[in-house]
């Protein structure tokens, strides 16, 4: 088994990278994907201490995490399409009714 | 007779399921709210009886709902006060109800109930009167509830995100309304932002402590000096290493199975991992400076909408974060607590003066709810019995003042006037003296000023930040009252003193006076008889 420190690595390099996506990118899509990978670090990190520990709540907590991003995503998406239905644009910076 | 099914069914209920009833029953009425499709509106029979029923059929099921969850929830509270322990646990410790937990679900029910009532006459005028919102109205609170109740790590996220879900769908109910999507559209990405951050400092501190129980894990936050020696010790053969492990196993069990390399890094993660939970919650109650969010959502969201998410949703982030902070993060208190003092006075700060140039009585109660949010955060900061009274109280008031200020601006909104300019409640004492004086109640009780329930928050805080020697702070407090004073007066002034143009007269429904008579009823009576109330806030945080 590899030692626990690569994992962390790996998970840590996902989670900065979705939150410097989330924070620069312009697309709104790019964004929520961005929120994805996030999602995913929280993942790697929970499946990796439960196996260190031999502990099955870690997983547990992963597979409702997957269900929370699948429901965050649909609502994410279904939220995105009436914008663009109304606005026929999905850039962040175009979203300018209300004062950022 | 014994009907295997049936009784496997009141076992349940007996059990696990006692403890999780009221959520249960909100459940089943949103499910209701959302199978029943009514075919009745328009060919409904003209008979009385069918109109007491049906009219609004959709409200009417999720205030029974609300009822009925009350009611079982005042059952359980006495079911805790009876139990020997002085709280119910259930499903393997992950969910507990004691006395924290009556206190805020009754806020949670209390605010969901006023905004059914002032929801009805909105949606009719928006023409947008679905019974989904009313079923995810009552989901909302289902996942506020388990906020508060769950001690376990998956069991709060789960509420967390139950809420959170709910309330990006309510914030865009007017699909055809642009600002309703562009509000809906940026609360969407921000929390799921916000909660993934949060997320990921759960998983940090699963990885500190494994396990997710979170009275288990507040051991790991407890300074240990040399323990990771002492793990490593117990990982040795001999007598030492015995020794050690029964040690080890009598005072700390779960240190058996840490990693003593992790250890090391032990100070480091647990202070990323108290960082990003508390970044996470920072955005949920909206301080600065995680609180862009809200001044556009509370603007551009339906305003019953912008009530509920006002109200309630920051009342359950801080039932979790204080659920979190009490237990979790107590044993260091005195290492984080700059980083609250400085967030909180960030939040008196620039709220305040930012409420000052708004034109948008929305968006300036927005900012008015974030220099709020600083106030409670002060509370924290003092951490002694008055200030968890304090906070409670503060809450408490700021649930229905809140609530009432919100819920004039529904009554503003007519057929063709939205209602929303500071500019549209000009001359509403003329047009409708009652609303005028309903408004300056709530304004005076956001400022603070006796007798009112806003002013018995306030007074608590100051005096717990004064019992525990922090001067400074509470001057600081005190002096932000001033500009709070000006832009809560700029509203009266603009009721009272000017003209009215051509707008029209509003016209208040019977459901909305209900609201309207209910908060201004808590609101007053909390600063004019504070007595049960405060009895109240203390049992929140009691035995």
């Amino acid at each position: 088994m590899l030692p626990i420190g690569h994992y962390l690595f790996l998970s840590l390099a996902l989670f900065i990278i979705g939150a410097i996506g989330v924070i620069t990118r312009r697309n709104v899509i790019v964004v929520l994907m961005s929120i994805e990978l996030i999602l995913n670090a929280v993942n790697i990190n929970l499946v990796a201490f439960s196996r260190l520990y031999g502990d099955v709540a870690g997983q547990v907590f992963a597979l409702f995490i997957i269900a929370d991003a699948a429901a965050e995503a649909a609502v994410g998406l279904g939220i995105i399409i009436a914008f663009f239905r109304n606005r026929e644009t999905v850039l962040a910076d175009e979203m300018d009714l209300l004062k950022w | 007779m014994s009907i295997p099914f049936i009784d496997a069914i009141r076992g349940y209920l007996q059990g696990d399921g006692a403890v999780i009833l009221p959520e249960m029953e909100l459940t089943l009425f949103g499910l209701a709210v959302l199978l029943i499709g009514y075919p009745l509106d328009e060919s409904v029979e003209n008979n009385w009886f069918w109109k007491l029923l049906f009219k609004n059929f959709y409200a009417k099921a999720a205030l029974a709902g609300t009822l009925f969850s009350g009611f079982t929830l005042w059952k359980l509270r006495g079911a805790v006060a009876a139990s020997a322990r002085g709280y119910l646990p259930g499903f393997h410790e992950s969910v507990v109800v004691d006395s924290f937990f009556p206190f805020f679900a009754t806020l949670f029910l209390a605010a969901t109930a006023l905004v059914i009532l002032l929801s009805v006459k909105y949606l009719d005028i928006e023409e947008e009167q679905e019974g989904e919102y009313y079923a995810l109205l009552l989901f909302a609170c289902v996942g506020m509830m388990f906020m508060a109740s769950g001690v376990d790590l998956i069991v709060m996220f789960l509420g967390l995100e139950t809420m959170a879900l709910s309330f990006y769908v309510l914030t865009g109910f007017l699909r055809r309304e642009k600002r309703s999507n562009e509000a809906s559209l940026k609360y969407v990405l921000l929390g799921a932002f916000s909660s993934g951050i949060l997320a990921y400092g759960f998983s940090l501190i699963y990885g500190l402590s494994g396990t997710t129980n979170i009275r288990n894990i507040s051991a790991v936050f407890n300074p240990r000096i040399g323990l990771a020696r002492a793990i490593e010790l117990s990982r040795q053969s001999g007598v030492m290493g015995s020794q050690m492990r029964q040690v080890l196993s009598a005072e700390y069990p779960a240190a058996l199975h840490l990693e003593p390399s992790l250890l090391h890094q032990m100070p480091v993660l647990a202070a990323a991992a108290f960082v990003l939970i508390a970044v996470g919650l920072f955005f949920k109650v909206a301080a600065v400076p995680f609180h862009q969010w809200a001044p556009d959502v509370y603007e551009g969201a339906p305003t019953p909408v912008t009530t509920y998410v006002s109200v309630a949703s920051k009342t359950a982030s801080f039932a979790l974060l204080l659920r979190l902070f009490l237990t979790v993060f107590a044993a260091s208190q005195e290492t984080w607590v700059y980083l609250i003092a400085g967030v909180a006075v960030a939040s008196l700060t620039w709220g305040n003066l930012a409420a000052l140039t708004q034109t948008n009585v929305k968006r300036l109660l927005a900012y008015s709810s974030i220099a709020h949010v600083g106030y409670i955060l002060l509370g924290l900061v003092a951490w002694n019995e008055t200030a968890f009274t304090g906070i409670a109280f503060y809450l408490l008031a700021y649930v229905f003042m809140t609530a009432g200020a919100f819920a004039v601006i529904i009554v503003l909104r007519q057929k063709g006037l939205i209602g929303e300019e500071l500019e549209d409640l000009n001359g509403l004492y003329q047009r409708s003296p009652a609303s005028a004086l309903l408004l300056l109640i709530f304004m005076l009780s956001l400022a603070g000023i006796p007798p009112t329930a806003g002013f018995m928050g306030k007074y608590f805080i100051f005096l717990s930040l004064i019992e525990t020697k922090h001067p400074v702070l509470a001057v600081f407090a005190v002096l932000y009252i001033v500009p709070a004073l000006y832009y809560y007066f700029r509203i009266v002034v603009h009721a009272w003193l000017k003209a009215p143009g051509e707008a029209p007269r509003p016209v208040m429904s019977s459901a909305q006076a209900v609201a309207l008579g209910v908060a201004v009823f808590v609101s007053l009576a909390a600063g004019l008889y504070p007595e049960p109330f405060t009895r109240l806030a203390h049992y929140a945080f009691g035995p």
